[in-house]
């Protein structure tokens, strides 16, 4: 009933669902609840809260963006851009040459498992700069870096967001850096560097990457499109 | 009511968005064609959703109108159309695209062979893109989203690709899908390249946040035309909620934000152009119900402005859809003809962390419906023994020697 593929072989080269075999026209019986079971596991990281006392940030500021929980922060994404009154109030305005803001996006196991490991390789990477006490956001969308960064008076923002999951990849983090924050900045004007995780793109690798851009970032006082990644590193 | 009984003509003399301050309003009006618009020129929105469906409406004058409706207008439509309505109307119209092969001929649909892989492995890349050739995936183009956007490994991919495309001779095209100005780089560079990719959006400040501009595109197309490969040349993709997303949408809801990209991408004559439907996630498509209509709505308004539309029939992890959704949209856009869907291993996007259409949900499709690959495309799966009688998946006991020499790279 099942016709298997004989190129089984090259699920080596990738974590790709390849030679899954079928039956007529459609997946063979496990191959298909092992994809329901995939999806199930996905949409429950979706829903996991962040633990901020887990990450091992002494000192971090905790802060909350202006949507109160997780079925509004997927229903109005306007809401994760921006901080609430309360904790807007905690920022002031210094001398930055960055800040890093570590925000649960839409997976915080991301976060848990890849926040602590990226900072720890990136911090050796960024000798003689000044930076501002990390901000841990709950709720957040990457552009509520701009609103961070423009308070504290950072020249750039560098956020570690847990991004959408994945079938195979429930605990992704991506890294955007933006060169001077400010709210209204566009996607065109980051940098990103995203699938840092220890089957894709290994956090230490990433890290070098992200310190590579924060540095061309500083020389070129810009960030995103115009900031071609072309002479950095390749990790 | 008041939508309905809305001349059409108002949408010529009130733009949506001013035409001082945004340059896709001035491209929608100044390339408007009064002279094609002459037959549908006296109808209110409700007219023209009869005359839409009317049987006396056919391909040929659905086809003679395009250049004179503009996106406000079959936008307005689609929105008192009923799913089977919006079906009905896009059945009738066909979209004929070439470059190595035929797309959007009736009676056919193809696949992009998606091949994305988290770190841009070329040989992880072409593992996936010989599995989607077994399953008959690919004639629409192979294409790939770079996980990173370095110039150097867009180079290296297109490399890869186009050697797998020589080496198993097969009459499709390769596009990697990084930004505009990297595939420009890299075809200054000497890579080789048959389409030219972007993303674009309805409006120019969602242009921008998209990194381009309309004269950025114009010297795009200008560099790939001076390929002197056909007159299809360039691939788009769009998604309701962009303009929205990057605040760009001038208070216009998100499918007239949508069906304005058209207009861009009609510019260019396309070999492509697709909504990448459920990918911008629930904050702008909340559930299976929303991506559906917005799917059928997104194909019905392209193929009426005239471009060779498909669909990436897709959800994220935190929408509320599943398979069962994507099923539906999928058998009512086979139904409504359209160009092509995508096809991903197993449905799951290793990469860009979403699930879309896999290899085995064209081979549904086909199957159901009886529709077939692209013709050039259908032979040369005949001559490596993968499908038979343009429909059915041959036994293959092994991978046929000259697809083991394509992943010597």
């Amino acid at each position: 009933m099942v016709i298997e593929n004989p190129w089984a072989g090259l699920r080596e080269l990738t974590a790709a669902r390849l030679a899954l075999g079928r039956c007529g026209h459609s997946l063979p019986t496990g191959e298909l609840l092992r994809f329901q079971l995939a999806h199930a596991q996905a949409r429950d990281a979706v829903h996991h809260p962040l633990d901020v006392s887990s990450l091992g940030l002494g000192g971090a500021l905790v802060l909350s963006s202006a949507a109160r929980d997780r079925t509004t922060y997927l229903r109005r994404p306007d809401l994760g851009r921006n901080l609430d009154p309360a904790s807007a109030g905690l920022l002031q305005k210094g001398d930055w040459d960055a800040v890093v803001v570590v925000a649960d996006g839409l997976s915080a196991t991301a976060v848990h498992r890849h926040a602590g490991p990226v900072m720890d390789a990136l911090m050796g990477q960024l000798e003689g700069w000044r930076i501002a006490p990390v901000c841990v956001v709950l709720q957040g969308r990457v552009a509520i870096g701009d609103e961070i960064g423009e308070r504290l008076g950072a020249r750039q923002a560098l956020v570690l967001v847990g991004e959408r999951p994945g079938l195979s990849s429930p605990d992704s983090l991506g890294a955007y850096l933006t060169w001077d924050p400010k709210v209204g900045r566009t996607d065109a004007e980051r940098n990103c560097v995203s699938n840092i995780r220890y089957e894709g793109l290994d956090p230490v690798l990433a890290a070098r990457r992200i310190a590579e851009l924060m540095h061309a970032a500083r020389g070129k006082q810009l960030s995103g499109v115009n900031l071609k990644a072309s002479n950095l590193i390749d990790c | 009511m008041d939508l309905a009984d809305t001349p059409l003509r108002r949408f010529l003399n009130e733009p949506v968005i001013p035409y001082e301050t945004d340059d896709v309003t001035r491209l929608i009006l100044d390339s408007h064609d009064s002279q094609a618009f002459s037959p549908v020129s006296h109808f209110t929105v409700g007219e023209l959703r009869e005359w839409l469906l009317d049987e006396e409406t056919g391909d040929a004058a659905l086809s003679a109108v395009a250049l004179g409706l503009t996106p406000e207008m079959v936008a307005a439509v689609s929105k008192i159309m009923r799913a089977q309505d919006l079906v009905t109307v896009s059945a009738k119209r066909s979209v004929v695209t070439r470059f190595r092969d035929t797309i959007g001929l009736p009676g056919r649909i193809s696949t992009r062979l998606q091949p994305n892989h988290p770190t841009d492995d070329p040989r992880g890349i072409a593992a996936s893109v010989l599995d989607g050739l077994m399953y008959a995936n690919g004639d629409a183009v192979i294409g790939v989203n770079p996980a990173s956007d370095d110039v150097g490994r867009v180079e290296t991919l297109l490399r890869m690709l186009d050697h797998v495309r020589e080496t198993l001779e097969i009459p499709t095209q390769i596009c990697v899908l990084a930004h505009v100005t990297t595939q420009l780089e890299a075809l200054r560079r000497g890579a080789p390249m048959d389409l030219v990719f972007q993303s674009i959006a309805g409006t120019e400040t969602a242009n921008r946040a998209f990194g381009i501009s309309l004269p950025m595109l114009d010297e795009a197309h200008q560099a790939a035309l001076e390929l002197k490969r056909g007159a299809n040349i360039m691939y788009f993709e769009t998604g309701q909620g962009s303009a929205l997303s990057s605040n760009a949408h001038h208070g216009v809801d998100q499918q007239t934000c949508e069906a304005r990209a058209y207009a861009v991408a009609r510019r260019y004559n396309p070999l492509l152009v697709n909504t990448v439907v459920g990918f911008i996630g629930p904050e702008y498509l909340f559930d299976g119900k929303q991506i559906l209509r917005a799917g059928l709505e997104d194909h019905f308004c392209g193929k009426l402005l005239g471009l060779p539309m498909g669909c990436d029939v897709c959800y994220t992890n935190h929408a509320e859809a599943d398979q069962d959704d994507m099923d539906v949209l999928l058998t009512m856009l086979g139904v409504a003809g359209c160009n092509y869907i995508m096809g991903v291993p197993g449905a799951d996007d290793i990469m860009l962390n979403y699930q879309s259409t896999s290899f085995h949900d064209a081979l549904y499709l086909r199957s159901m419906l009886k529709l077939r690959p692209a013709p050039e495309f259908e032979a040369w799966l005949g001559r490596m023994g993968i499908l038979e009688d343009g429909l059915r998946l041959r036994t293959a006991r092994a991978l046929p020697p000259v697809f083991e020499r394509a992943l010597t790279w």
